[in-house]
């Protein structure tokens, strides 16, 4: 149906000129795209199928034991599960940190709305070393965590030291990511009509059972696409991970990290980075297919 | 419209105590007057932020940081302007693929860019060149340029071209004097946003910087993997605050709220 619309909008034969234009306009930027992102992908493609020896450096062969080796490897085992298990708990935290927060500042009135909304989103814009060193200071050896619980009576000083623990790890993550969530779940609230809420309150339903048998159906597509978008960067996370983390809790990223840059096994590295990038790219034509079984997409 | 409850208001007090806390304490620690680690509880003090003038790393890295980002977003912004005009005005074969292309490094873990891009480099023989670090830079912000330019060309009247063709301007006067000028905020915003991005970047520079093209990011990371004091709190606040100036700009330009639920 768009392509029969397409054809009858044009002129059947458009002179040469006008069909090439969108090539000449667009020329310049695939071009650019297509060297600078295509070629290094591929580059690494086969980088990952050459083997490492500590003496010889790279040789180039083709070998298939670099994936064997992470695929096998209890090692690597251990950093792929760590990995994805932390994106899962940071996930699950931001739906339930995100969507209350996103619903109860879409209720809120005029100027405290926009004025928080900027609160919440204004933090994706800070560098996020700086977000993480916040947290060192929060939750690290002489932090103001283990201060607070100490001055409360709560626990001694050294339970607040979070350094290089999983717990650490994501609720710094949650931070950083949480913004992702209420963004995508008041995208979606802004498109639901307040009179379904009202109707549903008239006839006497609670406030729990409008949100949970109302609202929530409503603002599921926002939900899941806020969990892809937060468990995608939660899973290719580098900066929280290596200054919270530290060498104790190494995830993909920071290890595809060590051995490029310390161990110099490239190859090996390589083989790392293209198993996270198959498995994010994995997921998210995953869930675009999903969503466009459900929803016809519009542009951009 | 129902108001919120004392519950919620609760939940909302300790998430925004939640955010802002972590940014709170670096600003605290970069005024303490102690030459450790802590807070000011005896007086604030400036003496880190002079601290930063004598360090001549950060200094650099800073400029660099600047630099990059500037000619990254400027780059990005001329590649994208012609590409939103093709992609949004013509219907051709490839467009959709064309889309994908330009918004597949939203797509791509930065980790992987980053050793995809230090392999390239050093086999073409630039790595760690400034050059090479704009290149790299371009390529990951280009999805924020191009879904605000696309958007203001998509959202443009077109009666003002049309009007301007009529009356025999040459194809070029109209891109020059009618559309530009229509879709300007639009692309100024997606270079602000550019900029912030490349500005913040660490996670794939880190693989591309060298000792001498050292970002500020890659320079504060490189310091707290190596030691956390009161010199890298002070850096950071300095850090809050540009961005605070460009959440602003962003703000008036083309309104903060739209920027950021549209970069989703």
């Amino acid at each position: 149906m768009a392509e029969l619309t397409s054809t009858l909008s044009e002129t059947p034969n458009p002179p040469v000129s006008k069909r090439l234009a969108p090539w000449l306009l667009s020329g310049p930027g695939a071009i650019f795209f297509l060297t600078l992102l295509g070629m290094p992908l591929l580059m690494t493609l086969v980088l990952s199928f050459n083997s490492f020896d500590y003496s010889e450096g790279i040789i180039s062969t083709f070998t298939l034991n670099n994936y064997l080796e992470v695929l096998t490897d209890s090692y690597f085992h251990e950093i792929f599960l760590r990995t994805y298990g932390i994106s899962v708990a940071v996930v699950i935290l931001c739906i339930l940190i995100g969507v209350p927060e996103a619903y109860i500042l879409s209720r809120m009135r005029s100027p405290w709305r926009s004025l928080f909304l900027v609160v919440t989103l204004a933090p994706l814009l800070i560098s996020v070393v700086v977000r993480t060193l916040g947290w060192v200071l929060l939750i690290g050896g002489n932090g103001l965590l283990g201060k607070t619980l100490e001055a409360l009576g709560l626990a001694e000083a050294s339970a607040g030291n979070l350094m290089y623990t999983h717990t650490g790890v994501i609720m710094a993550l949650v931070h950083v990511l949480v913004p992702f969530m209420v963004i995508s779940v008041w995208a979606a609230l802004q498109k639901l009509d307040p009179a379904v809420e009202n109707a549903s309150l008239s006839l006497g339903a609670s406030h729990s059972i409008v949100f949970r048998r109302i609202v929530i159906p409503q603002i599921l597509p926002g939900i899941l696409s806020g969990s892809l978008i937060v468990f995608a960067l939660s899973a290719s996370a580098f900066a929280t991970p290596a200054i919270i983390g530290g060498r104790r809790l190494k995830v993909a990223a920071t290890a595809a990290y060590d051995e490029y840059l310390n161990t110099m096994n490239w190859p090996l590295g390589a083989a790392i980075a293209f198993i996270l990038l198959v498995a994010n790219v994995a997921l998210v034509m995953t869930y675009n297919r999903m969503m466009e079984r459900r929803f016809r997409r519009t542009l951009g | 419209m129902q108001r919120n409850g004392k519950f919620a208001l609760l939940f909302h007090s300790l998430f925004v105590v939640f955010l802002l806390a972590p940014l709170v304490v670096v600003v605290l620690v970069a005024f303490t007057p102690n030459g450790y680690l802590s807070y000011p509880t005896s007086g604030l003090s400036l003496r880190w932020f002079k601290a930063i003038l004598d360090n001549p790393a950060f200094i650099r890295a800073f400029w660099n940081s600047m630099y990059l980002g500037i000619a990254a977003a400027t780059i990005s912004a001329v590649l994208a302007i012609p590409a939103a005009l093709a992609i949004v005005r013509y219907q051709f074969r490839g467009r959709d693929g064309l889309v994908s292309l330009f918004l597949s490094p939203l797509m791509i873990p930065h980790v992987v860019l980053g050793v995809a891009f230090l392999s390239f480099f050093s086999r073409i023989g630039i790595y760690g060149s400034f050059p090479a670090l704009v290149a790299a830079h371009v390529i990951i912000i280009m999805p924020y340029t191009m879904r605000l330019v696309m958007a203001s060309v998509f959202g443009m009247d077109r009666s003002a071209e049309q009007a301007a063709l009529s009356l025999g301007s040459s194809q070029w006067t109209v891109f020059r004097r009618v559309t530009l000028p229509m879709i300007l905020p639009g692309v100024a915003g997606g270079w602000v946003l550019a900029f912030t991005t490349s500005f913040d970047e660490l996670s794939m520079t880190i693989f591309v910087a060298s000792p001498s093209t050292t970002t500020l990011p890659v320079q504060m990371y490189n310091h707290i993997a190596h030691t956390i004091d009161p010199l890298i709190a002070s850096v950071s606040t300095v850090l809050i605050v540009i961005t605070a100036l460009f959440m602003v700009v962003l703000d008036r330009l083309y309104g903060l709220d739209k920027v950021l639920i549209g970069k989703g």
